[in-house]
């Protein structure tokens, strides 16, 4: 590691012990005013009434299928990826999660699903709050003080946790476009703007009770966003970072040869990234159907059915698109199509009746393909992260505008009520619905831009030619992903190689065929 | 008829061969090889351990071609594969008794020409 990475991982390591150090001294200091969920003897949590005890279990199960998201979006980088920076992307992913956890622990729930306009104030930070505020016995924490989210009875930490999860899924999405040339220390310090800041205000403004969703912003007239799981907060987010980033990265080295012409740089591993895109649709189940953070009213297995049935669309639409563009049945943009049309059918899943969801799903596969392709002449996106989130996330939103059911739009109790273009005849619901794509792609691309731009010229976000060639694994990590591969089986113990000191029997532990 | 066979880097490979096939000599071998020479090896850290690795990953280019042509081949090389930094690798020319064209019997000089339209990249 060089000096200014042994720098930088020292600052890390301090800034974790002052995060860790802060919460601590808040609490002393406010023990009786916001006890902490868990030391707190009069907030243990007692008996749940039973139907606020179904709603919180379906609320932890679907955080744990978005938290194995975290699996998925692993192994389909891995797969696209070459061999030599594979196990850089097992650390990233293990890294990133763990930095949104804390920050989201220390700063972005408050902000993110706080009571307030443009960004929560109503406490939370470091999970402190008022205890039993609603009055609720048995874990109704401060119900009152999140808002957004007190349609459903469901415990404050378990929402707490399962919008973690979404905060690290966006984060995910982000280092997408990033991959096999980025110095590790980047993703550590985005990550945490990221995950403290950028994330939870844009989330808090378009699913968090903040401007976007309640409506009406400085009196223009314009309705709340509808955006039930986040194309918009969570997946285009996500991408719009993920652009910034790949602006100020540049392309791998080789992607574009002497003429400007893109070269395919093949990703190592089809059945990883297969496996990757199947966990990505499981876990989409708790995303979707998951935020209806509610099992009692009965809506979650239909939003679970409409995100399987808009998946299986895309993935028809991009492999026949691919098929009549290429030629060929394209392996990774079945995946993408896959992908696209999660992302796409997220801002609906709750909102559209389940026959427009194969509608929804088939044009985000369409507009992953032709979106690959296009960017691909020009920028390089290795996993297709800027299409299948960005372009379906922004697609999926204005979905939303053109499908929304009346009732839907009632029951949830955002947007017009009147629903979408073809039901209520008018384009006031898309309207808002591309205003918002617009407010949140102009601030993450500003304040992403700002964070790498700081990041290039302070610590670098690029590293060496010799680095990108020799693959991150060795270069950053120490070790090869696939050391068998990369060292020659002459110099592995067990493979070829016999250590110097075994052979003459004087090693830590003899073989004793050698020493016999 | 002489063999050239060089060691090289991997990123060298491929201008290498545009200029080789540009100049008319579409046919080489290739292989990846390992090998140690004045290169330090590299130490890979395994959770505490280490693992020293002293033979380097390299490109074997082997290319028969008929004596006139010997430097144009030997000259392309060393254009792109020198970096100036030891490890760039190393060229050996061997002299060549026969050669065979497999799919004709034909010998001699005449299997290292290139067929008029063949050799071309496949479209």
């Amino acid at each position: 590691m060089s000096s200014t990475g042994r720098r930088i991982a020292l600052m890390s390591l301090a800034a974790l012990g002052v995060l860790l150090l802060v919460p601590a001294l808040g609490i002393a200091a406010d023990a009786p005013k916001y006890p902490s969920m868990l030391h707190d003897d009069s907030s243990v949590p007692s008996d749940f009434s039973p139907g606020m005890a179904i709603n919180t279990t379906w609320v932890v199960v679907a955080a744990t299928l978005v938290i194995f998201m975290q699996g998925g979006f692993a192994l389909l980088e891995i797969g696209f990826s070459r061999g030599k920076n594979v196990g850089t992307i097992v650390a990233k992913i293990l890294t990133n999660f763990s930095i949104a956890a804390l920050m989201w622990w220390a700063c972005g729930f408050a902000l993110a699903f706080g009571n307030g306009k443009y960004f929560g104030n109503s406490g939370g930070f470091f999970f402190s709050m008022p205890a039993l505020a609603d009055g609720v016995p048995g874990g109704g924490y401060a119900q009152s003080a999140f808002g957004a989210m007190s349609f459903s009875s469901a415990t404050v930490s378990s929402k707490f946790l399962f919008q973690m999860s979404f905060c690290a899924v966006s984060l995910a999405i982000v280092w997408g476009t990033t991959l096999e040339r980025i110095k590790f220390g980047a993703y550590v310090l985005y990550a945490v703007v990221f995950a403290g800041l950028i994330y939870p205000l844009g989330a808090h403004w378009v699913f968090g009770g903040g401007f976007l969703q309640v409506g009406d912003w400085l009196g223009l007239g314009i309705v709340g966003v509808q955006d039930f799981a986040g194309s918009t907060a969570v997946h285009l987010i996500g991408a719009t970072g993920a652009l910034a980033a790949l602006l100020l990265l540049g392309p791998r080295r080789g992607k574009y040869g002497a003429d400007g012409k893109p070269r395919a740089i093949p990703g190592h591993n089809m059945p990883l990234f297969g496996l990757g895109v199947i966990i990505l649709l499981i876990g989409w189940i708790g995303f979707n159907a998951g935020s209806t953070l509610n099992a009692i009213d009965g809506r979650f297995p239909e939003v679970a059915a409409i995100t399987m049935i808009a998946a299986a669309a895309g993935v028809l639409a991009a492999l026949l698109v691919a098929k009549i563009k290429t030629g060929s049945i394209d392996i990774g943009m079945a995946g993408n199509g896959a992908i696209a049309a999660l992302v796409g059918i997220t801002a609906g899943s709750g909102y559209v009746a389940l026959w427009a969801a194969p509608i929804i799903g088939a044009v985000a596969g369409v507009i992953v393909v032709l979106g690959v392709y296009a960017i691909d002449k020009k920028i390089d996106d290795p996993v297709g992260a800027l299409s299948a989130h960005g372009l379906a996330g922004v697609w999926g939103t204005l979905a939303c505008g053109i499908f929304t059911v009346p009732a839907l739009a009632k029951y949830n109790a955002w947007g017009d009520p009147a629903g979408g273009l073809i039901y209520s005849g008018s384009f006031k619901q898309l309207i808002a619905q591309a205003f918002t794509v617009i407010v949140a792609f102009t601030f993450v691309f500003i304040m992403s831009f700002v964070t790498f731009w700081i990041i290039k010229k302070t610590y670098g976000l690029r590293v060496t030619a010799e680095e990108e060639n020799a693959g991150l694994d060795i270069s950053e990590h120490g070790m090869y992903g696939y050391p068998e591969q990369f060292i020659p089986a002459a110099e592995l113990v067990g493979y070829g190689a016999v250590p110097a000191l075994d052979r003459i029997g004087t090693g830590p532990v003899s073989d004793p065929e050698v020493t016999a | 008829m002489k063999m050239v066979v060089a060691y090289i880097r991997h990123e060298a490979f491929e201008p290498i061969r545009e200029d080789l096939l540009g100049l008319g000599f579409p046919s080489l071998t290739i292989s990846e090889v390992k090998g140690s020479g004045r290169q330090k090896g590299i130490t890979e850290h395994y959770r505490g351990a280490t693992v020293t690795n002293h033979l380097r990953p390299k490109i074997k280019i082997e290319c028969v071609v008929e004596d006139s042509d010997q430097q144009t081949i030997v000259d392309t090389i060393l254009r792109h594969a020198r970096t100036g930094m030891v490890g760039d690798g190393k060229i050996f020319v061997i002299p060549v008794e026969q050669s065979y064209r497999i799919r004709t019997g034909e010998s001699g000089d005449e299997t290292l020409q290139a067929h008029p339209g063949e050799g071309s990249e496949p479209s």
